[in-house]
């Protein structure tokens, strides 16, 4: 079955799952960005009327995939696989939203390339005849994540103007065997990079090579040039990890300059004090969900490669003095006709 | 002619103490180590100073200045080893580290539970 | 196979230059402005207490207690994190900031129960700074005592 290989490490699909639902709640500042009217709901206050940010952050990731199956007119039973992954220690907040519907559960770690990851293992699940619908989500919480891997939130520390901002929020989406929607095509699953980034605050450079690699490596395997795609957008490398980017594959004679944008740049507006950009599980969801599915769906990108990148280190691992190795997913989703939208199907199984 | 020594005790106050805390920023502006790591190092450089005599006189000239800082709290630990050694040799070693300092450490323990208990981290 | 080849030191140089300027003149200089500022607070509360007659070494420690007040109390209601975002070390280094640093573990962690949560983790900013602030003491101490 090796004729599903493009290359050296990319994945073409046969059957071309179709996107047929995707859904998104954000934080309240994420709701203030630019891309505030698209998200599905923002929440007014970061502890969403629980007693911790865990909780918080639980509850708007359950109820994201009720909204996602209200959305696809489906009941939970209709689901084949859950695959879910945060931020989290045990990746609690997945295991936890996952406990509500009785669907077979996969919990993955893939830090910020979560949202791809799980993308990928659900087109493969399905384009393996292993199931006919996967949903996969993943979320982040800003004050979750500096309580676990930096310091207390009222805790008095300044920080530089590279650090990235972790995004509230959860994103999901339902891949079906069939139905209306962009169709994912492609994947390249990345390869762990690390080129001895040892700064925690500075996930950007840490991050980029890794994207660097997968992109470099996908459009070798596919023989394509970045041109050949709407947009090559990348999960949350932040201004200064998008720099580094260009500069890697300038390298290799790969030009990004006009089809490259990057979810921690779109996700907050220049005066939201967010460092670099943002980052967290939740940045290439939310903006992948909200944003970029509807821009296929409705015809305006034809063809895009979305490329989450996730910082793999943990708390630990920093003050035990070792750098930071990173990942990056691809995933490539077409729309195949202008018909094709989602919201013009009826289901009948 | 007394609000005028207070005037001055103010402006050393501020001189000398934002002096302190413009070395700590460079610290951590040159350097890769966290804000423990320059309080730890702050600690010390009291503890330090006060060995070889020259804490004193610098309080003397900036008051607040110095004492506000926690490098003050090196300087507390330390008069506090000092002054029990002098008087009891040996044991001063262990007894006389709190002595002085006893009410800092004590505060910021049970204000610390105090405030913890009444509010909530913020957004 | 294509590769990103590049070794951490080359790619160290790019980070660098990636990164966006920072202006340490600013940082110190609100780090200055600040820290002195909270030191002219200490020095008015000193002289308060010494004009209702106490002597200075009863005074100091007093003063000590209201700063660790004052900070904690700036903590507790939100207000010293949005305080040290601009001043940086003029919050982290005066005895404000210990309380800070008590404080905020102290109120994140409640939610961890208060004997596990609060209780065991009000130490975990500031410890280092009791337990090498204590090792010093001892250490000159020690030298003291044997050179003298």
């Amino acid at each position: 079955m090796m004729n599903k290989v493009v290359g050296n490490q990319t994945i073409k699909f046969e059957r071309k799952p179709k996107i047929i639902s995707s859904a998104a709640i954000v934080g309240p500042k994420e709701g203030e960005g630019p891309l505030g009217e698209y998200f599905d709901k923002a929440l007014q206050d970061s502890y969403y009327q629980e007693q911790t940010w865990e909780k918080a952050e639980r509850k708007m990731t359950q109820e994201n995939i009720d909204l996602l199956l209200q959305k696809a007119n489906l009941s939970p039973d209709k689901i084949d696989y859950l695959i879910g992954g945060d931020l989290l220690n045990q990746t609690v907040t997945s295991n936890f939203a996952a406990r509500k519907f009785a669907v077979p559960y996969f919990g993955i770690y893939g830090a910020c390339s979560t949202m791809v990851e799980g993308m990928i293992l659900g087109a493969i699940l399905i384009d393996g005849g292993y199931g006919y619908r996967t949903i996969n989500f993943t979320s982040s919480h800003y004050q979750g994540a500096e309580r676990q891997y930096r310091t207390p939130n009222e805790y008095g520390d300044k920080y530089p103007s590279y650090k990235q901002w972790t995004a509230t929020g959860t994103g999901a989406t339902l891949l079906a065997k069939d139905g209306q929607g962009p169709v994912v095509t492609e994947a390249t699953v990345g390869k762990v990079i690390d080129l001895g980034v040892k700064d925690p605050k500075d996930m950007g450079s840490a991050m980029a090579p890794a994207a660097a690699d997968t992109i470099l490596q996908h459009l070798n395997d596919t023989g394509r040039t970045p041109q050949d795609y709407d947009l090559i957008v990348t999960g949350d490398l932040g201004e200064v990890g998008s720099k580094l980017l260009k500069e890697l594959l300038a390298e290799k004679n790969i030009n990004l300059q006009d089809c490259h944008d990057d979810c921690g740049k779109i996700l907050y507006n220049s005066d939201q004090d967010v460092g670099a950009g943002g980052s967290g599980c939740a940045c290439a969801a939310v903006v992948t969900a909200a944003y970029l599915l509807p821009y296929l769906n409705n015809g305006e990108f034809k063809r895009i490669f979305v490329v989450a990148t996730g910082a793999l280190l943990s708390p630990l691992t920093s003050l035990q003095g070792e750098s930071i190795p990173s990942i990056a997913h691809g995933i490539v989703i077409e729309n195949e006709s202008p018909n094709n939208a989602i919201g013009n199907f009826s289901y009948e199984e | 002619m007394e609000s005028e020594v207070r005037g001055l005790n103010y402006l050393a106050a501020f001189l000398v103490g934002g002096l302190v805390c413009g070395l700590g920023q460079l610290f951590l502006d040159f350097t890769n180590y966290t804000p423990a790591h320059l309080l730890v190092g702050m600690v010390i450089t009291g503890s330090l100073l006060t060995g070889v005599g020259w804490f004193q006189p610098i309080i003397d000239f900036a008051g607040a200045g110095i004492t506000v800082p926690v490098i003050n709290f090196g300087h507390v630990l330390t008069k506090g080893v000092l002054t029990e050694v002098e008087r009891e040799g040996f044991l001063g070693l262990f007894a006389g580290v709190l002595e002085v300092g006893s009410a800092g450490v004590s505060a910021s323990i049970i204000i610390g539970f105090l405030m913890a208990a009444l509010f909530h981290p913020k957004e | 196979m294509p590769q990103i080849n590049k070794t951490p030191n080359e790619y160290q140089k790019m980070v660098k230059n990636a990164h966006p300027s920072d202006s340490k003149v600013k940082n110190f200089i609100s780090a200055y402005v600040i820290g002195g500022l909270i030191c002219v607070v200490g020095e008015i509360i000193t002289n308060i207490l010494t004009a209702q007659g106490l002597a200075l070494n009863e005074a100091g420690p007093l003063m000590s207690v209201s700063m660790i007040f004052i900070g904690g109390l700036l903590t507790g209601i939100g207000v010293y994190d949005e305080i040290a975002q601009y001043a940086g070390a003029g919050t982290i280094v005066p005895i404000t900031g210990f309380a800070n640093a008590i404080v905020s573990p102290a109120m994140e962690y409640k939610q961890d129960g208060y004997i596990l949560g609060l209780g065991a983790k009000m130490y975990s900013v500031a410890g280092p700074v009791l337990t090498y602030g204590m090792l010093s003491a001892f250490i000159v101490g020690i030298i003291k005592l044997i050179f003298i």
